[in-house]
């Protein structure tokens, strides 16, 4: 673990953590969840669970990016909250 | 004491847990919109598996393969504490797949709320029920 870019991945997850709840477009909330999870599983690469890290990448990013996509299509876009 | 507080600050990343925990925590109650609803769900099965991989990994350590395993150098004794714990990964991976049949799950129950009552907003969903 190098603890400089440790930190800075941690900060970049938060952020995109808070952004995914705090957009109001659904669309781009799902967008940020993408990145949300890429970081995660970036976070799990660094600290060695190799196994983890692609198993988030295919299936957390790749497959739940598209279920939301896919249900903000066939739903409504736009939010109150 | 300061090595209590040492020992707290330098392990960063439980703090990182509790703050995702409480994002997706404030999302599950706070939030109206059921897709952030179930945004704020998946942030919180994911800083759980953040939490037990931080369990598992240590200083100094390298991934869980053997370089000496078989064939004809796979004499050497193997020393534990040059591996990070296996076990905590084994078990997430099953985590993330169910955390994903879940989501499956959600979104589809949140597609059909919406041909139901055509919104996904949880108040007009609760006055579209009371009304008649």
């Amino acid at each position: 673990m190098i603890w400089p870019v440790d930190l800075i991945i941690m900060l970049l997850v938060m952020v995109s953590g808070i952004g995914a709840i705090m957009v109001r477009d659904l669309l781009g909330a799902a967008v940020l969840f993408g990145v949300y999870s890429f970081l995660m599983c970036l976070l799990y690469a660094i600290m060695g669970a190799v196994d983890v890290a692609f198993t988030e990448a295919s299936v957390g990013a790749g497959v739940s990016s598209v279920f939301f996509v896919a249900a903000v299509f066939r739903t409504s876009r736009r939010t109150k909250d | 004491m300061e090595a209590i507080l040492s020992s707290f600050l330098t392990k960063y990343n439980y703090w990182v847990f509790i703050g995702l925990v409480m994002i997706g925590m404030y999302a599950l109650i706070a939030k109206r919109n059921l897709v952030k609803k179930i945004i704020g769900m998946n942030i919180f099965q994911t800083a759980v598996i953040l939490f037990y991989v931080s369990i598992g990994a240590k200083q100094g350590s390298t991934i869980p393969i053997l370089d000496s395993g078989h064939g004809h150098d796979a004499h050497h004794a193997v020393q534990a504490i040059d591996y990070i714990n296996p076990l905590p990964h084994v078990l997430m991976l099953t985590a993330i797949v169910v955390s994903v049949a879940t989501l499956g799950v959600a979104l589809a129950l949140a597609i059909k709320v919406h041909q139901q009552y055509g919104t996904l907003e949880e108040d007009e969903i609760a006055a579209q029920i009371d009304k008649p």
